[in-house]
């Protein structure tokens, strides 16, 4: 029987759409960052992946339903802890910039830039979709976040139709970050754990 | 003794969850968010988790079960 939780891509497809009305819905993407990290960190694992990842729900919609995917294995090197954690550490990079840009737009430094970067490099206008009547800062936050959820959906979609429906979950780097956390959450407790049967005994 | 079929999760797994969700005997489990397990119980080989699989980790292995 199907759950609301479901029905969840509708929110990321709307999440997409949004962005070409107005820029400012980006920060609603915020929801996918953080909800993640507060479930892992909070004991629940990786349950976001698990249920409630509308993208995953939306890459494999239009893989398995509507047949665009190719249905074949992913390459050896994409699943790979080198690739995973290193696109992770890039992707990581990537915010880190995108926040400093913003920062500078706030410092006064730069000027706003009505412009999405897909795939890093590729800067296409986007002034139809802007907020005049924000601070600058707020509304250059959400073209930067609006540029990394494209550019991953943009990868997700890529690697979706030539491999598996959810290829992009395999080095997600939300994915990637909750299940390192529940991994060490994991090897604290086997610590704590032994230092607890060592005194015992 | 006779051979019977059963899916072995790699431990490249991501714990996506993807094979959970299509399992049709509720088999799969995800454990502590960390990688998928297979209840050997309730597997009964029928590879949706093999071919729904973004990684390609999940093989069926012939194994022989006890009487």
């Amino acid at each position: 029987m199907k759950r609301w939780n479901n029905y969840l891509w509708i929110f990321s497809l709307t999440y997409l759409l949004l962005g070409f009305v107005n820029i400012l819905f980006a920060w609603l993407g915020l929801i996918c960052f953080i909800t993640p990290l507060l479930i892992s960190v909070f004991g629940g694992g990786k349950a976001y992946c698990n249920n409630y990842c509308g993208r995953g729900q939306l890459f494999q919609l239009l893989g398995k339903k509507l047949r665009l995917s190719r249905n074949r294995d992913i390459p050896n090197f994409l699943r790979t802890k080198w690739f995973r954690y290193g696109f992770l550490t890039f992707f990581m990079i990537m915010f880190m910039n995108m926040l400093f840009a913003t920062y500078l737009v706030f410092e006064g430094t730069n000027g706003l830039q009505e412009v999405i970067t897909l795939l890093w490099t590729f800067k296409v206008p986007w002034q139809w979709a802007n907020s005049t009547t924000i601070s600058p800062w707020i509304t250059q936050f959400a073209f930067g976040f609006y540029s990394v959820m494209l550019t991953s959906t943009i990868l997700g979609i890529i690697t979706m139709v030539l491999f598996k429906p959810r290829s992009w979950c395999i080095y997600c780097p939300m994915g990637t970050m909750t299940q390192g956390i529940c991994k060490l959450k994991e090897i604290r407790k086997d610590e704590s754990d032994g230092r607890e049967s060592k005194t015992s005994s | 003794m006779k051979n019977i079929k059963k899916a072995v999760i790699s431990n490249q797994c991501v714990a996506c969850g993807t094979c959970v969700s299509i399992c049709p005997f509720n088999a799969i489990n995800i454990f502590k968010g960390i990688r998928a397990v297979v209840d050997v119980e309730l597997c009964v080989g029928c590879g949706k988790c093999k071919s729904a699989c973004p990684g390609s980790i999940i093989e069926i292995q012939e194994m022989e079960e006890s009487q």
